[in-house]
């Protein structure tokens, strides 16, 4: 059964996931998985290579129908809504969306474009996410030229180019400078205060401390989900690797 | 400079190496001596120059200008002398998906004109682990056993040192330890490893690291004696509103620079020489006058991040 869209209610839940369950064959890629995120948190998606994460968030961003179980993301059910998912979510991913050979403006009008906002609107954003990266001067650059840093940001203000509800980052930070990676999570914050709801997964550790809360994935079934402070807690650790090594340290075979 | 085998000659030796590739520079006179027996790590991010370092020492390009040695062999002139004898893994997956994990095993233990069984003592560590699918299909194996797999294939000719593009980037934390648990074996069996990675926190399962960035080395040394360099007090500071903490405490006239470091925030205060109590003592008033909450605002350590960022700003200076 599913129920109408609640899109659009103020104090529903960003990310609504109850049981939700992706067989492949034998194998039980995601067992059963239920939580929830609230608007405008930063919340965590931490596991283990293999653990289920990208299969989580293919069928949270109405990529992969589940085998059972539910899911609402902003409002609309991921199986029966998956195209009104896809209109309220941004989505960037380790090694980036954007087109090297197309310029930075290019970029951000393509998607604005895909994304289905007026003329005047593409007009509008482009000007105004060039003014808050502080790269009006680069408009006119091709992707490519850019440094990798720049780049990144790019690419995650193109992610919510289209304001959407909920922004899903995928391992948004690998790879980049220490600097580069603490700005990019200013911008974090700065969308997050803004109202839009963050769902990242990151491998540094230290990234999962700046999260409200986390979830720890291993073997398909969330394991551990609290702020951080909480998880520490409960675990008797004192960071969220230690947290992390004991839950997800595999057992037996490599 | 510490010296672990006197009058040993380096195992790696790379003399003002510069490279660009199409006009832009990717190394600018790098100079390192790598010694005998060392996990030695480049840490760096993705663009900092440590593929094109690596690709020189291995004698897959030839640098623009400057010398390196790798085992006493000049890297362009003996280059075929030196290939038969190191061991190079590539960042990216570069084994044959159709083939079976023993069938990758046996290709290049069969280029390099050896047989796996002659050589399994020195695999064994690494190798058993992924033994138990031998017949898999590498590109069906997961990412961790990849891996396992590639180390084995670089191993498998008996090499007297090892290079190990970023063999980590994008491995999760747990597998990560693991892996640098084997490296540890390897060492510990006498072998020289030079190992890149975009993660400060594994510098220190290295000997010694140099930081990496823009095509030039900002630091080289051991871990602990780098963090020890770092110039400036540091001050660890908690509040319940981290980002508007941030915020507030980079307006302080003694603010350096101010970054999350996982629950806390570093406060690097811009005095040189003053106690670091003295810095937090100062902060903490700060803080109340500005009506910034604060839990905690104590003396902190630097880490390698602390200091690559305190490197990296000064780079920047230079070059703008």
């Amino acid at each position: 059964m599913t129920v109408e869209g609640t899109a659009g209610q103020p104090g529903a839940p960003s990310v609504e996931v109850e049981a939700l369950t992706r067989t492949f064959g034998d194998f039980t890629a995601v067992d059963a998985i239920t939580f929830r995120v609230e608007p405008g948190e930063v919340f965590g998606f931490l596991g283990a290579n293999g653990a289920g994460k990208t299969t989580a968030i293919r069928m949270l961003t109405g990529l992969l129908a589940p085998t059972s179980g539910r899911a609402r993301v902003a409002g609309h059910d991921i199986e029966h809504r998956a195209e009104h998912v896809k209109r309220r979510i941004g989505y960037m991913s380790q090694r980036f969306s954007l087109y090297e050979d197309l310029t930075v403006e290019e970029n951000v009008q393509l998607y604005a474009g895909i994304y289905g906002l007026s003329d005047q609107e593409i007009e509008e954003r482009t000007h105004e996410l060039l003014s808050r990266l502080d790269m009006e001067a680069r408009g006119r650059r091709l992707v490519a030229s850019l440094p990798l840093g720049w780049r990144q940001k790019l690419a995650f203000s193109v992610a919510l180019v289209h304001r959407p509800a909920i922004v899903f980052l995928d391992e948004p930070t690998g790879g980049v400078d220490p600097i580069t990676r603490r700005q990019f999570w200013e911008m974090i914050y700065e969308a997050a205060a803004r109202g839009t709801t963050v769902f990242v997964t990151t491998h540094y550790m230290d990234e999962a401390e700046y999260c409200d809360r986390v979830s720890v994935m291993v073997d398909g079934r969330i394991a551990a989900l609290g702020t951080p402070a909480e998880l520490k807690e409960e675990f008797g650790a004192s960071s969220i690797e230690e947290v992390f090594v004991r839950l997800a340290r595999p057992e037996g075979v490599a | 400079m510490r010296s672990p085998a006197a009058g040993s000659p380096p195992a790696v030796d790379v003399m003002g190496v510069s490279h660009g590739f199409a006009g832009k520079p990717a190394l600018q006179e790098v100079t390192v001596r790598i010694e005998p027996g060392e996990i030695f790590g480049f840490l760096g991010p993705d663009g900092a120059g440590k593929t094109t370092l690596f690709r020189i020492l291995t004698t897959l390009i030839a640098a623009d200008a400057g010398e390196a040695r790798v085992l006493c062999l000049d890297v362009k002139r003996d280059l075929w002398e030196l290939r038969r004898r190191l061991g190079y893994m590539p960042g990216r997956f570069s084994l044959y998906p159709d083939l079976t994990v023993a069938e990758n095993l046996e290709f290049f233990a069969t280029a390099f004109g050896t047989r796996v069984e002659d050589q399994y003592d020195v695999i064994a560590p690494i190798y058993r682990h992924i033994e138990p699918f031998k017949d898999r299909p590498a590109g069906a194996l997961s990412g961790g056993m990849k891996q396992k797999l590639a180390l084995s294939c670089a191993l498998v000719h008996r090499p007297a040192i090892l290079i190990l593009d970023e063999p980590t980037t994008g491995v999760d934390a747990v597998s990560r330890r693991e892996f640098w648990d084997l490296l540890g074996e390897l060492r510990a069996g006498g072998l020289t490893i030079v190992v890149s990675t975009p993660y400060m926190d594994e510098a220190d399962r290295c000997d010694r690291v140099a930081l990496i960035q823009r095509g030039r080395l900002l630091a080289v040394d051991r871990p602990g004696a780098m963090v020890q360099s770092f110039p400036l007090p540091v001050v660890e500071v908690r509040g319940p509103d981290r980002y508007g903490l941030l915020q507030g405490l980079r307006k302080s006239p003694h603010a350096h620079s101010v970054f999350p470091f996982g629950e806390s925030l570093h406060f690097v205060d811009r005095r040189e020489g003053i106690e670091a109590g003295a810095a937090a003592a100062d902060l903490a008033a700060f803080a109340e006058a500005r009506g910034l909450p604060l839990v905690s605002a104590e003396p902190g350590e630097a880490g390698i991040e602390d200091l690559f960022i305190f490197l990296m700003g000064d780079a920047e200076a230079v070059s703008a």
